[in-house]
């Protein structure tokens, strides 16, 4: 046992020093002699300099491949096309690199986050898609003093419960344009129980970190409330027969069921619900994860009520790009050849945007053409951001990172020929103060 | 890539064909084959999307690269053919070359079929890629008929190189094919060399960098040719005395050589102390995710390549050890646990982890111990589902975190002076480093040991393993106590590393991904599972690890299967390979070598390969 | 007093520590499910008796509407299993290997069963004319996942008969792996939709009187059976049969009998790969979506029915589907509900595999199966 204890020593020992070599690198300061320009920050984070003719380098962190892509993927796009559409900043162009990938894990985030802060041109993140991912990603791109900016990750551990408590894996430097979980799950809650009437209700999720935290969030509110749930069940991903599922909430009676899942298990829910006894005229409900047109293009969902951020994009603008939400949309759908498989794209959009901006506020051209980026100011940009005008509507980031525009809307479908419509037909909202 | 095939020189050659004198019908198949692969790989999107990745600045991308060393490869293969010991071969001559540009005319037709078909019609219905992206990239950014036109040269052109390959010398051949690699390796390897360079810009590493690479990625011109040249006077020169070093290496014998392999391990172990140092973060944070699938694999290593049981549940042990460090180790544990129970440092956590490892191995080997291999692969695979859907579910949700997972896990104490964890990757190295060497100490000592010798035996026939005396169940149960606490390591370590663990990142992709590993290292090897774990893992990536080449995420899984089959079909005993396994797996090749030579007597030798064909059921009757 | 410890002797008791074990698991297990079930009729009859409220305080009970809507769904999932279990067994019949990837076959036959259905769609013949289409796109199902079985066995297994015997077994797990990844990359990772059935089709109606079913699943089931019949006429009846038996038995002295040994393997992978265009086919139309992982873990769970069944069995297989879609669709709710665990449906696979585990444990030889010898236990 003393051989390896000694073994350890002389390891922890390397490691040290291996830290102690690997701080010292990079203190560059703010060129004095170039005319400063007026720009945030006090460079106690330390500076970026982009030499004149190289790019601002800024990354997609984003799940692509995998069963999450669908979701991960237009955001992703998103962002490309917002880089395309915001152009250049201070006359320095802004390269996105390659899209990385956080295979929807901790693993993954973490993994692609390490490719990220080793690379010290690199201003800022975009992601992650998955709230997984953003746990062990945020650390590591909080410690390397640069932002990242989520537009998907919703669970309320990355940032605050709401009450002024951060979260257990909130860190400095992270913000996110989605929603908190908590919002969206007390608007639903609110709307089945004082708009809907329903007094019991039960929810199902599928074992993913996003849908069980959703599905908690509108069990907690409801009870809270006062109304009694009867369920709480659980699916695998890649169930087909939901017929158990459902007989084990029908066995009391539910007068409501929220499924907040994603495309297939939504579809085998909404299609076998109705034939299992005790379910017959349970008013189903879903969220986010389901507003997609090819699950609303199916005739069983008339009549389902979805909660989700206010996807009423058409009339707004992001205020840095001038774009409207439909000019993104031809874009989109001229690039790739479909429309977007999730409705998160516009909070991607408007992160990017909003990354650039403060990318812009805390730089400056130095005298030899150099962009300096101060990369303090870029969260003192993003900490202070207040009536943001976003695809997603009016943006307020709030102590903990929360920026989305916090409006959750509850729509009626009622045609399953009119995706448009359905998404238009709000009627409820929730926006707190 | 044409160094592979290099071909030794046979005992008699015929003058070579006439270049008429073609075998039509294996050159019509093998130019069908290369215009569907060509087709297949356009439609996967591989070209688009590495479009975007310059290999040389400029003028050259790695999604043309995909496409490009099809033909050129199909070209060189179409003429090869075995050469006998003893049997006469033809020379090669012009029509080895006229072969290889037909092969590859069709193959360029292929494509150009597919550009008219794009044009011409919208299946972007079933096949996704089916986009204008493709068109333009296919087309070279001009109009669609110079698209249709050009791929006709280009794939003649390739083929024919291809071809041409069979003529050249073998120093010829050798210094073309090292410039090349070694163009394309320093290009697809940008990455990490720029991490590298960071380490040694002492050495003005970072100056050579500057120069090689442009400022946006890629080879420069002039960075590809110096590369050229330098690989080319390489294989010119400095291989043969290369060459030279391993031939008098193998020459040694006895404790010279085993003074020698204790020489070689001490300065490969010495330059894995030293090396993080220099390294930066990614090929740190890379080689920790190697290090880690190098534990697994020397654990399925046991069972499978030693053993001989297909395990396909092995991911439970790796959840097991990783769920079992970070409950133990959390700040904020699940509501369920006893108030009393103290947060354990992750030290004294190891202790449960190997505990708890080993009970699992226990009840899981029980049960299947007896089973035939067939029902014991899926039976196993079974547990590891079972075991993951529990840490996912409701029911034990107070306890695991169901699919919130388990976060805020502290880092490794190393006796108080510093605590390693995931934002420090160079110490994660070295702590994956450590357990890694314990893990190779293990398997080595195991393999030469009365129990290795049972494993393989049993391997080889349980049965006759059995008559010899050899207690069987407990000798597999070993393995997978052994396997089991060998994952349980890399699992805690990885909940160490990453500060969370989450349900999804035990699935059982993550057996079939350490099979893989294990399979094309070469099964029963403990360097081959560490070269197949640094080349698949390293390069590719793992189930929730991103390799050095990104770009191909969306493909890894593809590519490891096929490297799965054609390593089956072409080379079972992995790419490096355990000496007794490869005479198992060839036994039929090694017999007829031998009968070649004269050293078996025919009628007394006779193989029996009914055993294995083994015609267990039967239709009902 | 204990006898002297010989080496013998010390072998034997260590042989009897895995075996008490595993009669140990036996007997639990069996506990397990009794109980379960005693607890399950307690709760039926009241479900506020004592034990109940006990372990179970939300106890309700089901009601007969429900506990048949349970039964039918497992039947009919189990019949496709069942299909897709003919094709395992079948060829383990024959070659002794499991093939791994036979659940992807299944999924090529949905994947080609969506894109011909949703093709006709647009044209317009599935809403006109849609029992012809139905049939179109059924007999190019049965082709495509016919000869994706066939080029399997082509390349990737012929060249392996006579290796060891974990060598196919891993090279089907690669086959599987690769035919579902090229299905991502030229597909998409999406979930697909078939087309919507006609009402006539998908409406429930009520049977005998007294059972309701949904027409889809009544055409599963009735489709089932009739492939079971053919198949059982292919086999028995036909020359082709004849030679599969045959070959079967033993190939050597089969094909010294004048058998076309290679040529009967190709033609058990074509009817295993028809059976699983079926079964994908009804999958698509029963549950109207298919994604590449379709085949995964229903073939896992199909080879499992062919091993509950006993395996090389064809009566056998569909039992043995019919067994594990059932027990995984009821025994959530009336095995484990009852034991107070919470959101059981999502231990459903768990208790597919434990079905195994059992079946496995308490008969080696699954429930119809009749010969293993001790060769080929190894």
């Amino acid at each position: 046992m003393g051989r390896i204890r000694k073994l350890l020593l002389l390891l922890a020992a390397l490691a040290l020093f291996a830290v102690a070599c690997g701080d010292d690198d990079e203190t560059t300061t703010a060129g004095d002699d170039g005319e400063m320009m007026d720009h945030l920050g006090d460079g106690s984070l330390g500076t970026i300099t982009v030499e004149a003719g190289a790019e601002v380098q800024i990354r997609s962190l984003n799940a692509l491949t995998g069963d999450v892509a669908l979701f991960g993927l237009p955001i992703h796009r998103a962002i490309e096309i917002a880089v395309d559409d915001y152009g250049d900043i201070h006359g320095f162009s802004v390269s996105l690199g390659q899209g990385l990938d956080d295979l929807c894990s901790s693993d993954g985030g973490q993994a692609a986050a390490q490719t990220i802060v080793a690379d010290e041109q690199i201003a800022g993140v975009v992601g992650t898609s998955c709230s997984g991912a953003a746990v062990a990603a945020a650390p590591l791109i909080s410690e390397a003093g640069i932002v990242m900016i989520s537009g998907g990750n919703t669970s309320p551990s990355l940032t605050s419960d709401l009450a002024g408590t951060a979260g257990e894996n909130y860190n400095e430097g992270y913000y996110r344009t989605a929603h908190n979980d908590l919002y969206q799950g007390r608007a639903m809650a609110l709307f089945v129980f004082n708009d809907l009437g329903l007094t019991t209700a039960a929810a199902i999720h599928d074992g993913d970190p996003y849908t069980q935290g959703l599905a908690q969030a509108f069990v907690d509110a409801y009870e809270e409330i006062g109304g009694e749930i009867t369920g709480f069940a659980g699916i695998a991903k890649g169930d087909t027969d939901m017929v158990p599922v459902l007989t084990e909430i029908a066995a009391a009676s539910p007068q409501a069921l929220f499924f907040p899942i994603f495309q297939p298990e939504g579809n085998f829910i909404a299609a076998q619900a109705p034939g299992v006894a005790g379910l017959a005229d349970t008013q189903l409900l879903a969220a986010d994860g389901l507003l997609v047109d090819g699950y609303l293009a199916l005739a069983e969902t008339e009549g389902m009520y979805f909660s989700g951020p206010d996807a009423r994009f058409g009339e707004n603008v992001n205020q840095s790009t001038g774009k409207s939400a439909v000019d993104f949309t031809s874009a989109y759908e001229s690039l790739h050849g479909e429309a977007p498989t999730s409705p998160f794209w516009g909070h991607g959009y408007d992160a990017t945007a909003m990354l650039l901006d403060a990318i812009k506020a805390a730089s400056y051209v130095d005298g030899d053409g150099n962009l300096v980026i101060d990369k303090a100011g870029v969260r003192e940009h993003l900490d202070g951001l207040t009536g943001y005008n976003g695809l997603i509507g009016l943006i307020n980031c709030d102590d903990f990172g929360d920026c989305g525009s916090q409006k959750v809307t509850v729509i009626h479908h009622l045609d399953s020929n009119d995706f448009e419509g359905s998404v238009a037909n709000v009627v409820f909202e929730y926006a707190p103060s | 890539m044409s160094a592979a095939f290099v071909q030794e020189p046979s005992t008699e050659e015929l003058p070579a064909r006439r270049p008429l004198d073609q075998d039509w019908r294996k050159l019509l198949s093998y130019g069908l084959l290369l215009a569907l692969v060509m087709v297949f790989v356009a439609l996967t999107n591989m070209p688009v999307n590495l479009d975007r990745r310059m290999l040389i600045e400029p003028i050259f991308s790695m999604g043309y690269l995909s496409l490009f060393w099809l033909p050129a490869v199909f070209g060189l293969v179409v003429c090869r053919e075995p050469v006998l010991a003893g049997m006469p071969s033809y020379a090669k001559g012009s029509r080895e070359v006229l072969a290889g540009s037909l092969v590859g005319l069709i193959g360029g037709a292929g494509l150009s079929m597919l550009t008219f078909l794009l044009d011409n019609f919208n299946l972007r219905e079933p096949l996704v890629n089916w986009s204008p992206q493709l068109l333009e990239l296919l087309s070279f950014r001009q109009d669609t008929a110079f698209g249709i036109a050009i791929w006709l040269p280009i794939g003649l052109v390739l083929g024919t190189f291809g071809g041409l390959a069979h003529l050249f010398s073998a120093t010829t051949r050798r210094v073309l094919s090292w410039a090349f690699v070694s163009v394309i390796t320093f290009a697809v390897f940008e990455t990490v060399i720029l991490d590298l360079s960071e380490g040694f810009a002492w050495l003005g590493a970072e100056w050579v960098v500057d120069e090689l690479y442009f400022i946006r990625g890629g080879l420069t011109m002039h960075g590809a040719a110096v590369l050229a040249v330098a690989g080319g006077l390489f294989a010119a020169f400095g291989r043969d005395r290369a060459h030279r070093a391993k031939e008098s290496f193998q020459a040694l014998e006895g404790t010279s050589r085993t003074r020698a392999n204790a020489i070689g391990l001490l300065v490969v172990a010495a330059a894995l102390v030293i090396l993080p140092l220099f390294l930066g973060g990614i090929t740190n944070e890379l080689l920790a995710n190697v290090g880690l699938f190098v534990l697994l694999a020397l654990g399925l290593n046991i069972v499978v390549g030693l053993a001989g049981i297909l395990d396909l549940g092995y991911v439970a042990f790796f959840a097991i050890g990783g769920y079992t460090a970070g409950i133990l180790t959390t700040t904020n544990r699940g509501e369920s646990w006893p108030d009393w129970m103290p947060q354990f440092y992750w030290g004294t956590a190891l202790v449960f982890v190997v505990i708890l490892a080993a009970l699992a191995g226990l009840f899981i080997g029980a049960p299947v111990i007896r089973m035939r291999g067939d029902y014991l692969a899926i039976v196993t695979l079974g547990f590891g589902e079972i075991i993951r859907l529990l840490f996912l579910s409701d029911w034990l949700g107070g306890y695991t975190g169901a699919a919130q997972g388990v976060t805020n896990i502290g880092g490794v104490q190393v006796f108080g002076l510093a605590t390693v964890k995931g934002t420090d990757p160079r110490a994660v190295f070295y702590l994956v480093l450590f357990f890694c060497a314990i893990a190779i100490y293990v398997s080595w000592r195991l393999e030469r040991s009365r129990l290795g010798r049972a494993w393989m035996a049993i391997r080889e026939d349980e049965s006759v393993a059995e008559a010899m005396g050899i207690n069987t169940v407990n000798a597999k149960l070993m393995a997978f106590v052994v396997g089991a606490v060998l994952a349980s390591f890399s699992g805690a370590i990885l909940a160490a590393k990453v500060g969370s663990v989450f349900p999804n990142s035990f699935i059982i992709l993550v057996s079939i991904v350490i099979l893989v590993v294990v399979i094309v290292g070469g099964m029963g090897n403990i360097a081959g599972v560490i070269v197949g774990s640094v080349v698949l893992i390293g390069i590719l990536g793992g189930p929730r690890q991103p390799g050095l080449l990104q770009e191909f995420s969306e493909y890894k899984l593809l590519i490891y299967g096929v490297l799965l089959i054609w390593m089956m079909l072409k080379r079972p005993e992995g790419l490096v390979p355990n000496v007794r396994r490869t005479r198992e797996l060839h036994q039929d090749e090694y017999l007829q070598d031998a009968w070649l030579r004269g050293e078996i007597d025919t009628d007394s030798e006779h193989t029996d390969d009914s055993h294995s064909n083994g015609n267990t059921g039967v239709l009902p009757a | 007093m204990p006898p002297p410890v010989t080496a013998e002797n010390s072998k034997l008791n260590r042989r009897l520590g895995v075996d008490t074990f595993l009669t140990f698991m036996r007997v639990v297990m069996s506990t397990f499910v009794i109980l379960g079930l005693l607890m399950f009729i307690g709760q039926q009859i009241n479900p506020d008796n004592f034990v109940a409220s006990r372990i179970n305080s939300d106890a309700t009970g089901l009601t007969a509407a429900q506990f048949e809507g349970l039964v039918i769904s497992g039947l009919s999932q189990g019949a496709m299993y069942g299909l897709i279990a003919l094709g395992y067994s079948m060829v383990y019949g024959v070659l002794g290997f499991i093939n791994f990837a036979h659940g992807e076959v299944f999924m090529v036959g949905a994947m080609t069963g969506m894109i011909t259905s949703n093709k006709l769609d647009e044209s317009g013949a599935w809403e006109s004319n849609f029992l012809l289409s139905l049939l179109f796109v059924l007999v190019i199902a049965i082709i495509c996942s016919t000869l994706t079985a066939i080029i399997m066995e082509r390349v990737a297994y012929r060249p392996l008969r006579g290796s060891p015997r974990l060598i196919p077994l891993i090279t089907s797990i690669g086959v599987s792996f690769f035919i579902q990844n090229v299905s991502v990359v030229l597909l998409g990772p999406g979930a697909k939709s078939y087309p919507t059935l006609p009402d006539w089709l998908s409406k429930k109606r009520e049977l005998f009187g007294f059972v309701t079913i949904e027409g889809t699943r009544l055409m599963v089931l009735v489709v089932a059976a009739i492939s079971m019949v053919a198949l059982w006429y292919l086999v028995e009846r036909t020359k082709i049969g004849k030679a599969m038996r045959a070959v079967a038995e033993d190939k050597e002295i089969a094909s010294l009998m004048g058998i076309n040994v290679n040529r009967t393997i190709v033609t058990t992978f074509a009817v295993g790969g028809a059976m699983a265009g079926v079964a994908g086919i009804l999958w698509g139309l029963l549950f109207r979506s298919v994604v590449h992982t379709t085949g995964f873990l229903p073939g896992i769970k199909a080879f499992s029915a062919a091993v509950v069944g006993g395996i090389g069995n064809m009566g056998g297989a569909m039992a043995g589907g019919i067994t594990l879609g059932s027990a995984e669709s009821v025994a959530p709710l009336i095995l484990l509900e009852p034991w107070g665990i919470d959101g059981v449906s999502q231990l459903k696979d768990a208790v597919a595999f434990l079905v195994l585990i059992f079946v496995l444990l308490v008969k080696p030889t699954g429930l119809f199966g009749e010969r293993l010898s001790t060769e080929d236990r190894a």
